[in-house]
This record gives structure tokens, sequence and C-alpha cells, in this order.
């Protein structure tokens, strides 16, 4: 494969672009030129730190820093669901049951993909398992985070209707069922839109970047799609686990709705 | 019939009744004395404690969904979840024989639940717990927002269950109607209970 190495010097010249933003900020008093500058330099230092952290494990090929690159980014995805959830779980769930649920469903189609379609040598190679670890945590994130949004949103709001339910003798699965429907539809969503927009209106950033290196766009329409298909499964997998799972929390054996296990609202997620 | 003894949860005095098939109770008091939360705790909707049982049956032995379903408890404002009202029924066909006493045409069962008065809405829940024919009935307010015809209505259909052998614990804040119904009235203050007449259970 050939590609076009940049040079420093390249980024310079892009880099101007952002001047020239900064610039039209002073000029007409957005006040945006300090939040332009600052997160640019984070966007470069960040990935400045990623690429040493990334050439170092690719270099190596331990299969024990490749677990600890791998459980990093897990860890960083459960706190995202965390942090974007407006009612969570009380205690140790609230970041427990997002967290567990991308561990569960991100390792195992990661691995299942790692062991029977891409196959590298060793199977734990970095280079590829980070990269598809990644794609997957972000989009098993959304669907995760959307789903519990969805279930504790509207378990708070049809308080009276599922109570109804359970009061006359509907066991809970029942009295849930449509709030499940519901959440799991809003945690999907995202991933069957963008399966239907692809090819049409998006070209995915991953496609971008092989086809920019060199590679054949036909190998590179395959890896997309199998990624989509990656993508697709574990974002069920995660939003079905977590939504029974946050179920379970907030209802127990006598078969209660139990909204004590909420922690108190919080005035407005961030994002 | 009903055996409770020691009854405990976050709100309420430790709480005993007997309960026997034919029979109704009455608790009365003011607005937030614990009355609903009674309520609630017997059907187990609620965290509590204490030793219930139905015709010697223990309720820690049943499943809750089977115990809910012979000792039921029915909300003041009653809620629900489909958009028709013979959706939240199990037979809506047999059922439409229960609306006419409680003065609703039988039609009614095809009626959409937004377009529902609160009054309506009361009755029809009501109609929804007697299609399921559970041995205790816990009803809370059961005719708070009916005008005095529906509430008769309410009552004598009431009385007519409790003929073929159910029991009847009912919350009301009307005491007359508390007498009018209940061969025993309780009132509730502050989470505890005595009779009417000043002794304490």
């Amino acid at each position: 494969m050939t590609y076009i190495a940049l040079e420093l010097s390249d980024l310079v010249l892009a880099a101007l672009l952002l001047c020239i933003n900064g610039g039209l900020s002073i000029w007409l008093h957005l006040a945006l030129e300090r939040q332009l500058l600052v997160a640019s330099l984070r966007m470069v230092v960040q990935l400045f730190l990623l690429g040493l952290v990334l050439k170092f494990i690719f270099e190596t090929v331990s299969p024990l820093f490749t677990l600890l690159a791998a459980l990093v980014m897990i860890l960083f995805a459960g706190y995202e669901i965390f942090a974007r959830q407006e009612r969570r779980l009380s205690g140790w769930w609230g970041y427990g049951i997002g967290t567990g649920c991308i561990l569960f469903g991100g390792a195992l189609v990661t691995v299942y993909a790692l062991l029977t379609q891409l196959e590298p040598e060793p199977w734990y190679h970095p280079r590829y398992a980070l990269p598809l670890l990644g794609m997957i945590l972000g989009n098993m994130m959304t669907g995760i985070s959307l789903g519990l949004t969805t279930l504790s949103n509207r378990a708070v709001r049809e308080r009276n209707s599922i109570e109804t339910m359970l009061a006359l003798g509907l066991p809970r699965a029942d009295a849930f069922r449509p709030l499940v429907r519901e959440a799991v539809r809003a945690g999907m969503i995202p991933i069957i839109n963008s399966m239907s927009a692809v090819g049409l209106v998006s070209i995915p950033g991953m496609m971008t970047g092989q086809i920019l290196a060199g590679a054949d766009p036909w190998d590179a329409i395959k890896y997309q799609i199998l990624i989509m298909f990656l993508i697709a499964g574990s974002t069920v997998i995660g939003a079905v686990t977590a939504v029974y799972g946050m179920v379970a929390r907030l209802s127990d054996g006598r078969h209660r709705l139990r909204l004590d296990r909420l922690a108190a609202n919080r005035p407005r997620a961030r994002k | 019939m009903l055996r409770i003894r020691g009854l405990v949860r976050s709100g309420i005095a430790p709480f005993d009744l007997d309960l026997d098939a034919h029979e109704a109770v009455a608790i009365s008091g003011a607005s937030g004395a614990g009355k609903t939360l009674l309520l609630r705790a017997i059907a187990d909707l609620d965290l509590n404690q204490g030793e219930i049982e139905l015709d010697g049956r223990a309720r820690a032995g049943m499943a809750a969904p089977a115990w809910r379903r012979l000792v039921t408890y029915m909300a003041a404002e009653p809620g629900w979840w489909a958009d028709r009202v013979d959706d939240h029924f199990l037979d809506p066909e047999k059922s439409r024989d229960l609306l006419p006493p409680l003065l609703l045409p039988p039609e009614a069962m095809e009626w959409e639940v937004a377009r529902l008065s609160t009054g309506e809405k009361q009755r029809l829940a009501l109609a929804r717990v007697l299609e399921r024919t559970p041995r205790v009935l816990l009803l809370d307010e059961p005719t708070a927002s009916l005008d005095a015809e529906a509430a008769g209505a309410v009552e004598t259909v009431l009385r007519h269950r409790l003929g073929e052998g159910a029991a009847l614990l009912l919350v009301t804040h009307d005491r007359t109607q508390a007498q009018r119904m209940a061969d025993r009235v309780f009132i509730m203050e502050a989470g505890a209970v005595r009779a009417m007449d000043g002794e304490a259970t």
C-alpha cells in the first residue's frame, strides 16, 4: 500500500484555517477564540499522546498491554454512558450497569471478529484489536445510553400505569414490556439510520481513511460492511442487556416498581 | 379470611386486622394519615414486613402476582396503559355486563381512554378489578370523583360482591360512606389506626 505521508509543515498549513476562525471570532465578537484554541490544543495533544501509546503498543504486540489498553477504553466508554444519563441507578449500579454491558458485548463481538473474520497473527494483534474495539465501543455507547435513558425516563413518567398493571396481578415482565420495547428501539435507531444512510449520505471515516491510505475501494467497502455488521450486532447486545439489567434493578422479586433505586434526578445531563 | 399481623412499613404503625368473607372494613382519616400506604403494603406494592394470610395461605409463600390477583388494590387515580378501554380487560366481551350496574353504557368498552372523565375512569377501573374477581378488594377512595348517583351505584355493586363472598377494605374520607358500607370503621391518624369509638385496636 502506498500513501502520501504528511510533513509537519502540512499540519501547520491546515492549522492556518483555525487562525482564520479565530480572527473571525474576534472580529465578530463571538468570544469563541479561547474555546477554539483550547479545543484545538487538546485535540493535538491528545492525538499525539494516543500516537505515542499506539506506537508503543503496536511495536510490542504484548497481550498484556493490549488488554490494558482495551480495559482503559471500556472504562472510559462506561463513564460516558454514566455521564450521559439523566436518571441513573443509585450507587455502583449507575456506573456498573453500562460498563458491565459494554464490557460484555464489546469483548464478545471483538473477540469473535478477531478469531473468525479478521484472523490476524497473533489474534490479539493490537493493530486490529484496538481500532476494531474502538469503533464498536463508540457505537455501543450511544445505543446503551439511549436505551437506559429512555427506560428510566418512561418508568418515572409512567409509574402509575406500571403500578396499576402490577396491582392487577400482572408479572413485572408484562408490566415493563412496553417500556422495554421502546427503550431497545431507541437504542437501535442510530445504527439502523446509519446503515440506511451509509454510501448515500455519508462516507464512513474508516473507509475514507483506508482509501486515503491507498487501499482499493473494493477492499475498503468489504471492511466497512464487516464493521457495520459488528457494530449493529454489538449495539443490540449492549442495549438489550443494559435495558433488561435496568428492568431487573427497577423491580424486585416481589414484582414491585422500585423507583427508589434511581438516584435523585439531576437538572440536565451534559451533551 | 384475610389475617394481618404486625404489618409494618415506613409511614405506618404496626397493623393487625382480621377480615372475613362478606365483611367490609372502612378506614377513614385525614389525607396524609397513611391510608394509601397501608393498602399498598397489604398488596405488597411497597417494601413492608409482617405476616399476612389469605384462607390460611401465607402471602410470603405465594408469588406476588398471584397474591395481587386475590388481594387487589385499586388506586384513587388508577393508571391506563393502552389507548382503548377494552385493551385493559381480560375478556372485554363478557365484561360489558359489568358496566350498566355502574351506570356506564356497554359501549364504554370501546371508548378511548384519553377522552374519559375522571368519574368514568374510576368506574371503568373498578370494573377492570371486578372482572378479575379478587377475594379481597382494597379500594382507595373508589367514589371520590363521582356524583351521589354514581357513588350509590358503586356502593350497590360492592354490596353485591360482598354478598357473593368477597371482603372489602375501603379507604374513604367520607365518614357517612364508611358507616353506610362497613361493618367496622377505623380512623387513621399519623400512621396509626384506632376504632371509630376511640378505643385502640
